[in-house]
Parts: structure tokens; sequence; C-alpha cells
């Protein structure tokens, strides 16, 4: 029993500290662009059987919207004092899960983050098609969604303006505005890439149609020149929209007076949260989509290290928010305060919705110290997936055990989801896989012009050789 | 230079890399070509000459006047047309205002940015010369494209045509002039 008998530590087999390259092989350029179009040319088999699968979703999403909308808002399980639940639950999650892609495409160009170019065009999608999720909500929740435009300023005959002190405009604003920028923008980066589609097109059909989209592109320096600023700017514009939409979100909770909202710790809070969740929803979409189109060596180990590097420093910071916001109940001294974060979260009639947020939320990014758990896609997939239940759980649990066990006792109230509330939440995610599965059927879903882009570069100057 | 002012028709050298193309660029530069352009399936910085981009100026006005409309709607919509005391708080609320401001300033600048690269770039352009040429698709794939004025200063076509080869392309194409 000897200590030497033991292998030492250093053994050639412990695999060595050198980082990825961001770029596997070297395709010619024609093969590159090929390899990259080719989904747009044909569906495969698993293909049809998802989108299949999305449609009885989104079905069930038309259907459910529809039968609210005829009865009311009734159907669901929501009343006083529980005025907000799965409908607000559900749209703060959704707009969460948005944010990557903002963060991904124009936070990290303006940081000359060369990893994001494999990935943006995904997490760009994914933030137009989250947010389509998320708008529909606040909309159905209104209980007359029909006068949706009655928080739009605009000179009616009733003389009627909305009020701007209320969050809901404020919401309104953000949440378009958003919208706007973030299609703007995923369009504009997608001109090339149509233009490439077009002149690769194998029927007069499709060359017809992406040209159309392409608008002319034929890639000349003028355009390229001009091309280039716009992006930027875009970029820059888009850049204070990943911390301001969550902030402005945060703010419909931080300033009513109700313990577990009212807190100033929000806005930074939630907009942790939303890039948490929308980096694990990143994650959800891109491995399955990296093993379908064998995009193996253009999305590399280093995107995704790079990826579970910032869930776990976003996994640190919410646990940080969460000790924050639990020890300030405390320090108040503030007896409602303290009931809701010391007694009726961690014990009361919602405490396993809090439990699995707590573990999930905070326990799982911690996989992420190991370098090779960073790069193992099965753990990476399964903890992005948890992730995602943990920010929904985190949502439910702030706004309901917020709302049901406020300063009366008289007016606590138990709060159950309907069938109808959880069909809507099924059809929503329905939804959001049928926008992406086109997506990925009819658009390139990835930078094309970038990474080849990338690929010059990263032959031009060995010394770098492409280390994230 | 901007190649839709090509009133006396163009040649058109194509290359398999950028690298060739940007010595080639320099090349004709330095030998006083003045109406050259290029094209390239990836931004290829070849040091041509540009007018400045009228964009970010007109992406500063137009956040400038989204700010400024903005928080004019919401003075006008709380706190002349329609002032509602709710809680005392006061019509013209300043903090309150502020996140409508921000959000209409981005969305206008946006917008603009978004439009205005269109409009400085001329597009849609569902037709131009260059897609004439047979094999041209290939300049959004893996080839690189330079084009001279063929009413550049220079002029005379067969010198243009023969410093052309020189640099050795893989074919040169001759655009008439459209008449």
């Amino acid at each position: 029993m000897s200590v030497a008998a033991r292998p030492t530590t250093a053994s050639p087999a412990t695999p060595t500290r050198e980082s990825w390259p961001l770029m596997r092989g070297a395709p010619t350029d024609a093969a590159l662009t090929d390899h990259l179009l080719a989904p747009l040319w044909r569906a495969s088999r698993v293909w049809w059987l998802l989108f299949g699968l999305s449609t009885l979703g989104t079905l069930l999403l038309l259907g459910t919207v529809t039968y609210t909308v005829l009865v009311g808002i009734g159907t669901w399980g929501n009343n006083i004092p529980v005025a907000w639940a799965f409908a607000i639950t559900n749209f703060v999650w959704w707009i969460g899960i948005g944010h990557a892609g903002t963060f991904i495409s124009a936070f990290l160009l303006l940081l000359n983050q060369h990893w994001r170019g494999s990935i943006n065009r995904v997490a760009e999608a994914m933030t137009i098609f989250a947010l389509v999720n998320a708008a529909l909500f606040p909309v159905l929740h209104l209980g007359r969604p029909w006068f949706f435009y009655w928080l739009i300023p605009y000179p009616a005959t009733m003389n009627v303006w909305p009020n701007f002190k209320s969050a809901r405009p404020w919401d309104v604003a953000a949440v378009t505005t958003y919208f706007t920028v973030s299609l703007l923008f995923w369009y504009l980066g997608l001109v090339p890439d149509l233009a490439s589609a077009r002149d690769r097109a194998p029927t007069r059909r499709r060359r017809l149609a992406y040209g159309v989209f392409a608008m002319g592109w034929r890639g000349s320096g003028f355009q390229w020149e001009r091309y280039r600023i716009a992006y930027v700017l875009l970029a820059a514009l888009a850049t204070p929209l990943v911390i301001s939409v969550h902030s402005v979100v945060s703010l419909d909770f931080s300033i009513a007076q109700l313990p577990g909202w009212h807190s100033t710790i929000f806005p930074p809070y939630f907009v942790v949260g939303a890039i948490y969740s929308g980096l694990a929803m990143v994650l959800l979409l891109l491995l399955p989509l990296r093993r379908a189109f064998r995009l193996h060596d253009i999305v590399t180990e280093a995107h995704l290290d790079a990826i579970a590097k910032l869930m776990l420093a976003m996994g640190l910071m919410l646990t940080y928010s969460y000790v924050i916001e639990t020890f300030m109940a405390w320090y108040s001294a503030n007896t409602a305060e303290r009931y809701t974060y010391l007694t009726s979260r961690p014990f009361g009639p919602y405490a396993v919705a809090y439990w699995i947020m707590t573990v999930l939320n905070v326990v799982s990014p911690q996989l992420f110290w190991w370098r090779r758990l960073r790069t193992n896609t099965v753990v990476l997939f399964l903890a992005s997936a948890g992730i995602l239940v943990g920010m929904w759980m985190e949502r439910f649990i702030i706004i309901v055990t917020s709302l049901n066990r406020d300063f009366l006792t008289s007016s606590w109230h138990i709060y159950i989801p309907s069938w109808v509330d959880w069909s809507i939440l099924a059809g929503s995610l329905g939804l959001f896989g049928f926008l992406f599965l086109l997506f990925v059927r009819f658009v390139p879903s990835v930078a094309i012009s970038e990474v080849k882009s990338l690929r010059i570069e990263l032959a031009n100057s060995p010394a770098r050789s492409g280390h994230a | 230079m901007r190649d839709r002012t090509w009133s006396a028709g163009a040649y058109l050298a194509e290359f398999s890399s950028p690298a060739e193309l940007k010595s080639a660029v320099r090349e004709l530069s330095t030998r006083g070509y003045t109406g050259l352009e290029t094209y390239s399936p990836v931004p290829v910085e070849c040091g041509i000459r540009r007018s400045y981009s009228p964009l970010p100026v007109v992406v500063f006005l137009a956040g400038l006047f989204g700010g400024i409309a903005s928080y004019a709607i919401q003075w006008y919509a709380n706190a002349y047309a329609y002032p509602l005391d709710i809680g005392g708080r006061p019509p013209h609320a300043v903090p309150a205002f502020i996140i409508p401001t921000f959000e209409g300033t981005v969305l206008c600048a946006a917008i603009a940015a978004f439009i205005g690269f269109f409009v400085v770039t001329r597009l849609p352009q569902p037709w131009h010369p260059v897609f004439e040429i047979d094999g041209f698709e290939r300049a959004t794939v893996d080839r690189y494209w330079l084009a001279v004025d063929a009413s550049d200063r220079r002029g005379a076509p067969d010198l243009t045509i023969r410093e052309l080869r020189a640099l050795s392309p893989l074919r040169i194409v001759h655009l008439e002039a459209e008449s």
C-alpha cells in the first residue's frame, strides 16, 4: 500500500490545457457554403416529425387562445388576489429567453468576440420567436385583447390617453422596440446570406424567392462598407436593449408595494436571470442543430465552453441576487417581508416550486466549473433544460407567492392553474418549435459570410490560430 | 466609386482569393485608376477611397427626433390633454416618462439605420449589369471580382485589358455600355 504505486497526476493521458480552435478543417469556400445551405434544399424525416409535433402544439395554442377569447380569462386559474399567474410568468420567461440573442449578436459584436459569428443567427432567431410568444400573454391577460390598441397613444375620439405613469405602457414601449430592433438587426444580417442562397438555389422558383429577399445584394465593396456601418450602428442601438428590456419588465413588479416585489435589486436581478435562461435556450437549440446539420467543425468545443462559462457567471450572479433579496427581507425587519421570504416561499404552499428553482438555478451551473463538463453535450443539454425549468419556477415564485399571501391574512388565497393555463403554456412551446423549425428549413441558420470571414482571418493569422 | 455610374461599360476580372483581389486593387490604384469596384462574398478591405457614409448622422438625428417626440407625446397625453390624479402624483412625471423616451429614441434610430442602409446602397435593385455575367453568382460564394469603369481616365481599352491580364486573373469580362 505504498503511495508511490498510484499513478502520478501528470500522466500523458491527462488532457492538455490547450484551447480549442474556433473552426476545424479547411473546406473550400464553395464546400462550406453548400454545407451550410444544404438544409434549405431538402428536409429530413426527423424534421418532418418534429414539424408535425410542433404543428400540433401550435394548434393547441390556437384552440385554447380562441377558447380564452370567446369565454374570457375566467377559464384561467387566476383570480383576486392572484390576478397575475401563468400569463405573466410565461411572459417574463419568454421575454427573458429572448435576451440571449441580442446579448450574443450585439453585445459580443461590440466586444469583438469572434466566436459569436457561428451562433449569432440561431440566437437572433430564437429571440424573435421568444418575443412573439411573450407578446401574446400580456395581450390575452388584458381580458379584452381586441382593445389592446388602447395602450398605444393615438388621438382617439374618446379623448382618452394612456397613463404613462403606469408600468403597462412602459412594457408596450419596451417590447415593441425590442421586437422591431431585433427583427431589423436579424434581417440586415441575413441579406448577404440570402444572396448566397439565391446564387446557389437549385430551382428557378427558389432562386426567385431568395432573390426577392436578398434585394439585389451583389457584394460590392461599396455595399459591404455601408453594410458594416449600418450593422455596427444597429448593434450599438440593440446593446442597451439587452439591459433595458428586462429592467423595464422588472419595474412592473418593483414599483409595487408588495412584499417579494418591492425591491431595488430587481432590474439587475432580472437582466441576469434573462441572459441566463436565454443562454440555456441557445444551447438547447444549438446542440441538436449541431448534430443534425453536422456543424461540429463550425460550432466547436470552444463555443460550447464559452457559453457554459457565461452561464456559470450568470448563475453565480443570480445566486447572489437570491441571497441578497432574502437577506434584505430579513434585514428590513418588516413582518410581511420576512414572512414572504423566510416562511411563505421556502415552507408555504408553493415550497416545491421554490426548491426546484433553487436547486436547478443555483446548483446546476456549478457543474460548469469543470472544463470537461463544459464541453460534454449531454451535461450541457440536461443542465440547460434544468435551468429553463428553474427559471420558469423563479418567475412563478416571484409572481404567485407574493400575491397569494400578502399583508392581510383575510385575503390569502391559493392559486391553482386550470387546464387552459397548462395548455397555453404547452402550446406556446409548440409555436416556438414551429417557428424555429421553419427558420432552420428556409433561412441559413449559420451566418455564412461571417464564418467565411472568420476562416480567412484565421488562415491569415497563424499566431492566433483561432483560439477563443 | 459607385458601380451604378458605368456609362461607358466596364471591364471585370475574376480572382479566387481575397489576397489576389487586394493586390490587384493596389496595383491598379498605383497606376492611377480611380474607377475601381470590388465584388466579394465577404468584406475585403482594399483601400478604395469612398465618400463618408451619411448614415451615422442620420441615425443620430432620428434618435434625437424619437426621444423628443416620445417625451412630447407623454407630456401632451398626461400633463396637458388628459391629466389624471392618481395617488397625488404630478401629471408631468419626469422619472416615469424616461422609459418610453429611451425606447422611442432607440426605435427611431434603429428604423433610420435600417431604412437608411437600403437608401444609401440603392437597394432593393432587382437588376444590375454584373448579373448578366455568366458565373457571377460565385461572387457571393467563393470568387472575388474586380471591376474597372471603362470611362476611367486611363481610358484606352486595350491598355486596361493588358494591365488586367498582367494581374493573372481567372478570366476577364467586358461589359458593353448600355445603349
